[in-house]
């Protein structure tokens, strides 16, 4: 649906900041979240992981643990349903075979990273669940292990999976090799050759994880009669259904499945891992069982990012202008075929209108779990190693980083570099807005060092169901099918008022399970404010014709002589009679007795999100002695089409920067020579505490997304982007050293530093 | 298992459970007592989603044993709150965005308001060492600062 | 006829054409044509794909139809996190 018409719409509702419906139970203790129910006669179910990085599964011997008094079910992978074949399932991140999903919910026939599920027990107690995971003797014949990405690529490396490489993966490469893509277009030589300058460099980034604070959890009920019920901490209640039914050879219709609140999910809830398997344990057991994972268990077997090695050649005139740009991009999504490359590929110059621009992109299989969405999946990476290279080369040519980006930007009729011709976007008008930031200017101390990104991500729409009723004390209840991160339920309602011209407190949005609202895509690619707001819209203005219709029949007169103003039904034209206006309360009072009750509705596949864009400028001060970085000053500016409720996009961007800058600095997932994961809590996984971090400022810009009627952008997944590149540039100027490795942990700048003295 | 028989004040209200020897105050809150307020976000005293205070002391619950709690005084974000009215802290976290996700949230209203006991005006970085213990993975805790201070001035013009 | 403009590693299945035409009215025509006229497309059609009309990501749209003058961009199946 197009932008309104009227582009200089004066909102009432839409741009004000009123508090959460969820705020309440959320400070007082009461929001239920997935750990938070519980079942009579409930069970406790445990994981067995495999403690080897790769080893064949030569026999599981369970008959030990299911001897032991309480235990009530032991499953493996042979649980499963047999498939009929494999189909490929949306699920966030990317199209992902069903056997892999299966295959990394249990392992089947090999263990494929250190933590991989290989078992699963239901027992009364969680001592006695413990000591059964004890009791099961599995047979592993130890495979030899790669964990680097490049190590992997090597024709003489360990083969993680055979035969799983796409069509277009040339031959001869390793098997471990299963996607190549290639984007961009022009004459990428003579573009070098008009350069002046030409630098070349290659960078790696660590996997991070999402590192939400809850857990995965959820409770299982199957009943004799072939029905279940999953209550889950999930972004997608509709695809953790779909997947389950097939999983267990159900039918969908009968798996329903309730999203409790979600605590943190940043893409990393797309998926499933704990939830088949809790089924399969309570349809064996009979009684209803309860998975709660442990935080070793979070960072060992649920998705990381993929880690990366990037190399990036990068041409400029001497007046900045960017010639020629070219990366080539090898990223491991861990043990199990992923396409994440494809979308850095794309991403990784989007922010620059250029003649000749080539991306190559290569995943590689590796021992390690299998990659989940993290707020814009495959940017940050690709996107950190040119917007690395440009500040380089703006630093050999003594010119602005923000001018050569300004000199440089894609704006509207920019051909991109991942093909499309772009809409309007606002790319242009946030850098210009960095640019006129007290920041941007401020005096720099000694030893301090100044960073500056731009960043971009697609946005994304997909398969929405709204449903609006109006009741008849004049409130109107929503039901969306989105689980709610960051707010959503706010920005949904007041999209309602907007649209109806009545009170945000008198509308109320309600997330619905899997059996009381149709089909709703995963809440990711920055959809919910987007796409869910969309269907709102359409919803309210379905209800809206609909309370016409009954207005007309108690006046009497056509339904095309009423309109809808000012949250009321009016008469209008020059034949529709004089008629007071009849509001929403009014109409639904008496709606029992004019036709019934009124709702409207809404259920389409939503496109046209709205790429978006944004500009971080970031100060740090370098301890010359320990290598630690501090961060004096941030700031985020960010085009969001339209804040719908300005505190939860600025909540976005503060956030999204913020694990942008944990990555930078400290976060990775770190492995020993025995291919185990060396440092799964958060002790040794260090994710930003307050004590690290400055305020996070913030400034908002609204250039009009075209694709929707309020001119909304997603704004969930840009504010991760562009961190990488400005803490590792402000860190190389502070040092005087340019930095190639993610995170820029205190021995590694040390090294640094030691290096250039 | 031999279980062990507690006698505690929860939120000002006597309290009586049993629970393992190696149970901790966590468990024994959230699986014994249903006051599912406080957190497990990692189980080993890292993330404070967890805290308590016991004896006005804040406390990871996950790192106490239920048996402590034995004679002990117990405060949860359950008893944050005076029937209907919010605490000041609760009401700012709310007019001011101070919650995304919210799983950390009750960990961090019972730290902060431990913090406030201690020291009613609080510089931000004050605030910020505090609250270092406790981990928010979708706000930055810009407006979680923010809100903390927001309170802090309201309790002391009150 | 519609002028479709592939990603750089699916040259190797139209002969080393970036750019390809096909009769089509839609998404759907158009796909089916390419993996007609391609058949080295159709893994990657099958797999998913997104198409870009006049600068706009189509996801799921078989029947969203193309003009003339329009500019269509296949690209990979975009996800989001």
């Amino acid at each position: 649906m197009a932008l309104d018409s009227s582009s200089k719409r004066v909102f009432k509702v839409v741009g004000t900041r009123p508090p959460r419906p969820d705020g309440v139970d959320k400070v007082t203790g009461r929001a239920l979240y997935g750990a938070d129910v519980s079942a009579p006669g409930m069970l406790v179910g445990r994981i067995l992981r495999s403690p080897h990085a790769h080893a064949r599964i030569r026999a599981i011997d369970t008959t030990a643990a299911e001897a032991l008094p309480g235990v009530k079910a032991v499953v493996t992978a042979r649980d499963f349903a047999r498939l009929e074949g494999d189909k490929i399932i949306d699920m966030g991140e990317d199209r992902t075979s069903l056997r892999d999903v299966r295959d990394n919910c249990l392992a089947r026939d090999k263990a494929l990273y250190d933590g991989h599920a290989v078992a699963a027990v239901a027992a009364l107690t969680p001592e006695i669940a413990r000591a059964a995971l004890k009791l099961i003797a599995v047979d592993y014949e130890i495979l030899p292990h790669v964990i680097d990405v490049d190590a992997a690529m090597r024709p003489d490396a360990p083969v993680v999976l055979a035969g799983r490489a796409h069509e277009n993966v040339p031959g001869g490469m390793s098997p471990n090799v299963t996607n190549h893509s290639e984007f961009g277009h022009g004459d990428l030589e003579a573009g070098f050759a008009q350069a002046d300058r030409i630098v070349e460099r290659s960078f790696t980034t660590a996997a991070t994880h999402q590192g939400y604070i809850e857990p995965h959890a959820c409770l299982a009920s199957v009943t004799g009669d072939g029905r279940a019920d999953l209550w889950c901490c999930t972004q997608g209640q509709y695809n953790v259904r779909d997947i389950c039914a097939d999983l267990m050879g159900m039918q969908a219709s009968q798996l329903r499945v309730t999203a409790s609140e979600i605590g943190g999910g940043f893409g990393g809830k797309t998926v499933v891992f704990i939830e088949p398997v809790a089924l399969l344990l309570a349809r064996k057991s009979g009684r209803p069982v309860k998975i709660v994972m442990s935080r070793e268990e979070v960072f060992r077997a649920t998705g990381p990012t993929v880690s990366a090695s990037i190399d990036v050649r990068i041409g400029m005139a001497r007046d900045g202008r960017i010639t020629a740009g070219e990366a080539v991009l090898r990223y491991s999504g861990g043990a199990f075929p992923c396409e994440t490359v494809d979308m850095g590929a794309q991403a990784a110059f989007a922010c620059y209108d250029l003649r000749a621009v080539r991306t190559l992109g290569w995943n590689v299989l590796t021992n390690r779990p299998k990659e989940a969405a993290y707020r814009a999946p495959g940017a940050p990476q690709a996107i950190y190693a040119v917007e690395s290279v440009v500040d380089e080369l703006c630093q050999g040519f003594g010119l602005d980083p923000l001018e050569v980006r300004l000199k440089n930007a894609a704006r509207k009729g920019t051909k991109s570099s991942y093909g499309p011709t772009f809409e309007a976007i606002g790319l242009e008008a946030t850098l210009e807005a960095a640019k006129a930031h007290p920041h941007y200017s401020a005096p720099l101390g000694p030893g301090q060092g100044r960073g500056l990104s731009a960043g971009f991500w697609f946005n994304f729409g997909g398969n929405t169901s709204v449903s609006l009723s109006v009741n008849t004390d004049g409130t109107v209840g929503i039901t969306e099918g989105n689980p709610d991160i960051g707010g959503s339920r706010a920005s949904i309602s007041l999209m309602a008022a907007e649209e109806l011209g009545i009170p945000y407190e008198r509308v109320r949005t309600a997330i619905a399970d899997t059996s009381s609202l149709g089909h709703n895509d995963v809440t990711d690619g920055s959809r919910v404010t987007f796409a869910v707001g969309l269907a709102t819209i359409k919803a309210a203005r379905d209800a809206k014709q609909k309370m016409c219709a009954r207005a007309a029949r108690i006046w009497g007169i056509d339904e095309e002589a009423v309109l809808w103003e000012d949250g009321a039904a009016k008469p209008s034209g020059p034949n529709a009679g004089d008629f007071p206006p009849m509001t929403l309360a009014e109409i639904a009072a008496v709606s029992f007795k004019t036709g019934g009750p009124i709702a409207g509705h809404n259920e389409a596949h939503a496109d046209g999100a709205g790429v978006s864009f944004g500009v971080h400028i970031c100060d740090v001060e370098v301890d010359r002695e320990t290598g630690a970085t501090k961060v004096l000053r941030y700031t985020v500016i960010q085009d969001a089409g339209k804040a719908v409720h300005p505190d939860y996009v600025e909540g976005q961007m503060q956030g999204g920067a913020v694990q942008g800058i944990g990555w930078a600095l400290n976060e990775e997932y770190i492995y020993g020579e025995d291919g185990r994961l060396q440092n799964a809590g958060f002790l040794d996984y260090r994710v930003p505490v307050a004590s690290d971090l400055p305020n996070i400022d913030t400034v908002i810009l609204e250039i009009p997304n075209p694709g929707h009627p309020y001119g909304v952008r997603g704004v969930g997944e840009t504010p991760i982007v562009p961190p990488l590149a400005a803490l590792s540039n402000a860190v190389s100027r502070a040092i005087g050293q340019r930095m190639t490795r993610l995170p820029m942990s205190p021995p590694r700048v040390l090294e640094a530093i030691n290096a250039g003295r | 298992m031999k279980t062990i028989q507690v006698a505690t004040t929860i939120n000002g209200d006597s309290a009586e459970f049993v629970c393992g020897h190696d149970e901790t105050l966590l468990d024994a809150l959230r699986n014994r007592l249903g006051l599912t307020g406080a957190k497990e976000g990692c189980g080993t005293g890292d993330c404070g989603a967890c805290s308590v205070r016991l004896d006005d002391r804040l406390v990871c619950s996950c790192l106490v044993l239920a048996a402590e709690a034995e004679g002990a005084r117990i405060d949860t974000i359950e008893g944050l709150a005076q029937g209907e009215t919010l605490h000041p802290l609760q009401q700012s976290f709310i007019d001011l965005a101070a919650l995304q996700c919210g799983i950390c949230t009750p960990g961090i209203l019972v730290a902060a308001k431990a913090l406030l006991d201690r020291n009613p005006e609080p510089t931000d970085t004050e605030i910020r060492y505090w609250l270092a213990g406790n981990l928010c993975r979708c706000t930055g805790y810009d407006k979680i600062v923010r809100a903390v201070q927001d309170a802090a001035a309201k309790m002391r013009s009150a | 006829m519609v002028a479709v403009t592939l990603w750089g590693s699916l040259r190797r299945f139209t002969g080393g054409e970036g750019q390809v035409e096909v009769e089509a009215r839609n998404f759907k025509e158009l796909l089916d044509r390419l993996a007609e006229t391609y058949p080295g497309l159709k893994p990657q059609i099958d797999r998913g794909v997104s198409l870009a009309l006049d600068g706009r990501i189509y996801r799921e749209a078989w029947f969203t139809e193309i003009g003339p003058d329009s500019e269509v961009v296949l690209m990979p199946y975009m996800t989001g996190g």
